[in-house]
C-alpha cells in the first residue's frame, strides 16, 4: 500500500511518498485514507474536510487557507487553496507551476 | 571515522580544505579570457562581475572570495575600460598575505596574448602556493558549512532539510560554524525564528531581518517560490518556508551576517542576502540558486550544502558543493549529480539523526580532499549581480 507522511499530529494534510491513484493509502502513524483523485509524490492530501476559508495546517503551522471547500482525500494545491501572503502563486498552472500571467511577454 | 584531516593554513591564519588559484574578471568583456586562462585546470577557478559600472556589494563579494580560506592566490583580469579595478582587487587580496596579480587585456594586446600572460601568471602563483602553504591539522571546529535549498519539492521539508538540520546540530556541538540563509523563505514564521535567538538583542535583529524580507517580497511582488516548487507539491510560500527553515536544526541562532561577512564566532548563524532599502533598489534578492551559494561562500564557508528535491546539476567555484535530495525518484534519475540520498529517512530505512551523522561523515571526507559529484563533473556555476547592502564599514551606496 502506498504511503503518506504526517509531520505533526495537528496537521490536516499529509505528504504523498509515492505517486498515487484513486486508491486507499496508509498515512504513517495516522491510519488509512481513501484518495478521491490522483495525487503525485510530494503533493498533499487532505486528512479531513476543510471549509472554504479554513486554515491549512502543516508542520503544526498555518501555511495558507482553503479557497473552496475541500473533502478528506482531496488533492490540496493551488486550485483549492492560497497563501496568506503571495497573490501571484494562484495564477500559476496547477500541474506544472508555469506562469500564466506573463503570456504577453512571449508574444 | 576520525574527524580531523590536513588543511591549508593561510597567512591570515584561516584554514582551507582546497588550495585554489582564483581568476577574477572585472567586467563581462573579460569573461572569455578569464575562463580560457583557467580552462582544464581543476584547481584554478574563475568568478567575475559582468557589469561595467561598479557596485560596492559586488566588489566586497569578489574580495571575500579572493580572501576565502580555500583560495591561496588570485589573478584579477580586466578589459581596461571598466570602473572595477583589477589592480585594486589584487592589492586588497595581497593585504591578506596571499600572492595576487592583475592586468588589463587592452594592455596585454588582445585575446591570445592575454590568455598566454594569464596562464603564465597562474603557473607562477600555483608554484608559489604549492611550495609555501603549510599543511596543518584541521577539525570540525575549524569548519564553516553553509546550506541553501533550491528546486524544492514536498520531500525537501520532510527529509533533505531536516537531515541538514541534524548535521548542523552536530557541527555546532563540535565547535564549528553553520550558516543558513534565504530569509525570503521564512515568510509567516516570524515568531518561530525569533524564539530561536540566543539572546534578546539577537531576537530584535532577527525580527528586523524578517520584517525587511517580508516587506521586500511585498514591494517587488515576488515571493521566493518557483514553478518547479509548485509542480513538486508545494502550494504556498509559508509551506516552503517551514520546510526551508528545518535546515537550521535546533541550536540557538547567534546572529545575522550580511553577504561577504564572516560570523564573529562559531555556532549557528543566519545570513541576510536581501537588498537594503536604497535609492536604486538594485536587483532581486536571490535571482537563482547559484547567487545564493556564492553568498554562503562569501561568508567563509569552506563547504556548502544544497538540498534539492526536484534535482539540480549546479556546482560552485571556491567551495565544494554537496547535493542532497529527499526525493527517491530524483536520486535514482540524477544519480551522477546527487551526493546524498536523504529519502531513506522517508522510506523508514534510517532516522534523521542517523542520516545527519552520515552527512557529517561525507562533509569530513570532502574536507579531507574527496571530490564531490559537482567537483568531479567540473561544475563551477556562479552568479554575482548588482545589489545594495548596508554594512557597518561601507555605506557609500552603489559605488566601490
Amino acid at each position: 500500500m502506498k504511503k503518506a507522511f504526517l509531520i505533526n499530529p495537528a496537521d490536516n494534510v499529509a505528504t504523498l511518498l509515492a505517486d498515487a491513484d484513486v486508491e486507499t493509502i496508509e498515512v504513517i502513524g495516522h491510519g488509512l485514507l481513501a484518495l478521491r483523485e490522483k495525487i503525485p509524490l510530494g503533493h498533499k492530501a487532505a486528512l479531513a474536510a476543510i471549509p472554504a476559508g479554513g486554515a491549512l495546517i502543516k508542520f503544526g503551522t498555518r501555511i495558507g487557507h482553503a479557497t473552496r471547500a475541500i473533502a478528506a482525500g482531496d488533492w490540496v494545491h493551488l486550485h483549492n487553496c492560497a497563501s496568506d501572503y503571495d497573490e501571484r502563486s494562484n495564477t500559476l498552472d496547477n500541474e506544472t507551476g508555469a506562469p500564466t500571467d506573463t503570456t504577453d511577454a512571449y508574444a | 571515522m576520525p574527524e580531523t584531516w590536513n588543511g591549508y593554513l593561510r597567512p591570515d591564519r584561516r584554514k582551507g580544505v582546497r588550495n585554489l588559484v582564483l581568476v577574477i574578471y572585472t567586467v563581462e568583456c573579460a569573461q572569455f579570457v578569464a575562463h580560457a586562462i583557467g580552462a582544464g585546470q581543476p584547481d584554478v577557478h574563475v568568478v567575475g562581475f559582468a557589469g561595467c559600472y561598479d557596485n560596492a556589494y559586488a566588489i566586497r563579494l569578489m574580495l571575500a572570495l579572493g580572501r576565502h580560506p580555500n583560495v591561496g592566490a588570485v589573478l584579477a583580469v580586466g578589459l581596461g575600460c571598466e570602473y572595477t579595478q583589477p589592480a585594486r582587487l589584487a592589492g586588497a587580496v595581497r593585504k591578506s598575505g596571499r600572492p595576487a596579480e592583475a592586468f588589463f587585456i587592452q594592455d596585454a594586446g588582445g585575446t591570445a596574448k592575454s590568455i598566454a600572460q594569464g596562464q603564465e601568471i597562474v603557473r607562477r602563483l600555483r608554484a608559489e602556493i604549492d611550495q609555501h602553504t603549510p599543511r596543518v591539522p584541521m577539525g570540525l571546529a575549524d569548519l564553516s558549512v553553509g546550506c541553501e535549498c533550491g528546486g524544492s519539492d514536498g520531500t525537501s521539508g520532510l527529509a533533505g532539510n531536516p537531515v541538514v538540520g541534524a548535521f548542523f546540530d552536530r557541527l555546532v556541538d563540535a565547535g564549528g560554524t553553520a550558516i543558513f540563509e534565504e530569509t525570503v523563505e521564512q515568510i509567516g514564521l516570524k515568531n518561530l525564528i525569533v524564539s530561536r535567538a540566543v539572546n534578546p538583542e539577537v531576537a530584535a535583529t532577527l525580527a528586523r531581518t524578517y520584517d525587511k524580507a517580508e516587506r521586500y517580497c511585498h514591494e517587488v511582488r515576488q515571493w521566493s517560490a518557483s514553478p518547479g516548487n509548485f509542480a513538486g507539491g508545494l502550494t504556498t510560500i509559508e509551506e516552503k518556508s517551514l520546510g526551508a527553515f528545518a535546515k537550521s536544526g535546533t541550536r540557538p541562532i547567534q546572529g545575522v551576517v550580511k553577504v561577504s561577512e564572516a560570523p564573529a564566532h562559531p555556532g549557528l548563524w543566519l545570513m541576510d542576502s536581501v537588498p537594503d532599502p536604497h535609492f536604486m533598489q538594485f536587483g532581486y534578492t536571490n535571482p537563482n540558486d547559484s547567487e545564493g551559494l556564492m553568498d554562503l561562500i562569501s561568508g567563509g564557508c569552506q563547504i556548502i550544502l544544497f538540498v534539492t528535491g526536484r534535482g539540480s546539476v549546479i556546482g560552485s567555484p571556491v567551495a565544494p558543493l554537496i547535493k542532497i535530495t529527499g526525493n527517491t525518484q530524483t536520486f535514482r534519475r540524477m544519480a551522477e549529480d546527487m551526493d546524498f540520498d536523504a529519502s531513506r529517512v522517508l522510506a523508514g530505512e534510517c532516522t534523521i539523526p542517523q542520516a545527519g551523522g552520515e552527512l557529517l561523515d561525507l562533509v569530513t571526507r570532502t574536507a579531507a580532499g574527496e571530490l564531490t559529484k559537482p567537483e568531479r563533473l567540473g561544475h563551477r556555476e556562479y552568479f554575482i549581480t548588482y545589489k545594495h547592502q548596508d554594512t557597518p564599514s561601507l555605506s557609500a551606496g552603489c559605488r566601490g
